[in-house]
């Protein structure tokens, strides 16, 4: 149990800053932080590919979650790049 | 020290590495001047955590193809999509972050939980994941218009009552191992009520309180993930997740006092029931006008603030809005536009579809930094905005909208709305700015008026 303490613990941490980090973020960001921070959550990616394919169903449920979470990196780094981009100073 | 546990401590350290440039990259995300790096160092970080548990890889072969698959599909849709589409993309994308976590967690709960505390997590980890992915697909349904189910509808109300059992359900699984063994298997039954719940959550949410959800949806991908981190042990994936989480929350919270609602108003009541007891049937003279009176208005202004709403998104008229103010521009005019945080479907929305029709971003103005100077405008152009300008959140105490913060339009010296009828807003309120003294309505589609108004100052 002490290694879910230490994790909770991490995960606390982690909210708070997130919360003091992104506090004051201009309206013209909202979109792109919403985008960059999709991307981000594609991290699941990593815990996609150390799921067990001990079965034919366990190693469809692998595919699949690899499959999507990737879609998700690619397409949100891409889509948010892609929007920054457009934003300029006169 | 074996081989094996070098791997791992390398691995761990690259995680830790990968944490922080996570952190460092969502920080400069938040800041106009440094956001492009900000998202480069993030995908920096994903690439390098990616590359760190590859080694460890079970199945090269078939995990390596979903990646490949994933990046050339992720990709094509990032790359083609139109800029206008952005608001349901990413809804999409967010989906999908849910469903992995969904998947995640139904593996491990195959490989059999250790202990009640894994159980648990397995549990709220597939709600959370799965209800991300079945809601962002109704978000995105609504967002592209491809779904349209009224509140009222008993295919709503048949959704919604699943939404609430799906969370007793939840419950019940949560407890079942403290019950007597049951005669059917729930974990079945829990990961389609999970799914079919997340479209009950979202179905009943209207257009207008779309940007509350999307940002609340946002927040649940990365709670998710930093549940799955937590299942599988893997720090990385705890920090990411955690500030998608804190990152979506915020946005949440922006958007809902932007509305002046509380976030369980939006996502359980609505306006619908909100809006009893509305005094706001004052009825009055509105005062037409047509393209070519309204452009010997503008010719002759010196300052004019444009105010953009999902009318302007509706009509596709970003373009021949940023061609109008380049010409007030030329004709000596100071042109900027207010932007309500809540105008369009998702946070930030009118930023973007101005951004790409190339309207500088620093002339871009939040409703605090209008409404001081409003008395000086001497013409506020509202495009397909409605609650966001009207007044009744400022003068009438007993309207629904009463309290929430609006750009003040109505003290400028002369307001142009451009709206297609008369019909009310998304929160169902009279509008009185349509009735003052000062304000004239330019009826029709707002591409066509905007476009006459263009033509008149190029003659």
């Amino acid at each position: 149990m002490e290694i879910y303490t230490l994790l909770g613990f991490v995960l606390i941490l982690s909210i708070y800053l997130g919360l003091e980090l992104i506090s004051k973020v201009p309206s013209t960001l909202h979109t792109p932080l919403m985008s960059g921070a999709n991307a981000i959550s594609g991290i699941a990616l990593v815990g996609a590919l150390v799921l067990s394919t001990d079965s034919n169903l366990q190693s469809a449920i692998a595919f699949l979650a690899v499959l999507f979470a990737s879609i998700n990196v690619f397409g949100g780094y891409l889509v948010t790049n892609r929007m920054l981009k457009m934003f300029k100073k006169k | 020290m074996s081989i094996f546990e070098d791997i791992t401590a390398i691995q761990n350290i690259i995680y830790i590495v990968a944490s922080i440039l996570f952190i460092s990259g969502i920080k400069m995300l938040g800041k106009e001047d440094t956001a492009v790096k900000g998202n480069f160092l993030s995908a920096f970080a994903m690439f390098i955590a990616v590359l760190a548990t590859i080694i460890f890889i079970v199945d090269p072969v078939i995990l390596l193809g979903g990646i490949l698959l994933g990046a050339i599909i992720g990709s094509t849709i990032a790359l083609k999509v139109k800029m206008t589409s952005i608001p349901e993309m990413v809804a999409l994308f967010n989906g999908f972050g849910g469903l992995a976590t969904f998947l995640i967690a139904w593996s491990e709960y195959n490989s059999i939980p250790d202990n009640y505390f894994q159980y648990l997590l397995v549990m709220v980890t597939i709600y959370i994941g799965g209800v991300t992915f079945t809601g962002s697909l109704i978000a995105y349904g609504k967002l592209s218009e491809k779904l349209k189910v009224a509140k009222t509808s008993i295919v709503t109300k048949i959704f919604t009552t699943i939404f609430y059992g799906s969370i007793l359900f939840l419950i019940f699984s949560i407890l079942l191992p403290f019950l007597p063994a049951l005669g059917f298997n729930f974990f079945t039954v829990l990961l389609a009520i999970t799914l079919l719940g997340g479209i009950g959550f979202v179905l009943p949410i209207g257009g207008g309180d779309m940007p509350v959800v999307i940002s609340l949806l946002n927040s649940f991908s990365g709670i998710a993930a930093a549940f799955a981190g937590l299942l599988l042990l893997n720090n990385v994936l705890i920090v990411a997740g955690s500030l998608v989480g804190a990152s979506g929350l915020i946005l949440t919270v922006i958007m809902a006092k932007a509305m002046n609602r509380s976030i369980n108003n939006i996502l359980f009541v609505g306006y619908a029931s909100a809006s009893k007891g509305s005094s706001s049937e004052e009825q009055g003279e509105v005062s037409p006008i047509n393209v070519a009176d309204a452009f010997l208005i503008l010719e002759s202004a010196s300052s004019v603030l444009i105010i953009p709403g999902y009318g302007m998104a509706v009509a596709q008229a970003q373009h021949v809005v940023r061609e109008l103010g380049e010409l007030l521009e030329e004709n000596g005019t100071e042109v900027k536009y207010g932007i309500h945080p809540v105008a369009g479907r998702m946070p930030g929305h009118m930023n973007v579809l101005l951004a790409e029709a190339n309207v500088p971003y620093d002339v871009l103005a939040e409703p605090d930094d209008v409404n001081p100077i409003m008395d000086s405008v001497d013409v506020a152009v509202v495009i397909g905005a409605n609650d966001v300008v009207n007044p009744s959140a400022t003068e009438e105490p007993g309207s629904p909208i009463y309290g929430m913060p609006i750009i003040e339009v109505h003290n400028a010296k002369t307001v142009f709305v451009l709206k297609r009828s008369m019909s009310s807003g998304f929160a169902g309120v009279q509008n009185p700015l349509f009735f003052k003294q000062n304000t004239r309505m330019l009826f029709g589609d707002a591409k066509e008026s905007i476009g006459g108004l263009v033509s008149e100052f190029k003659d």
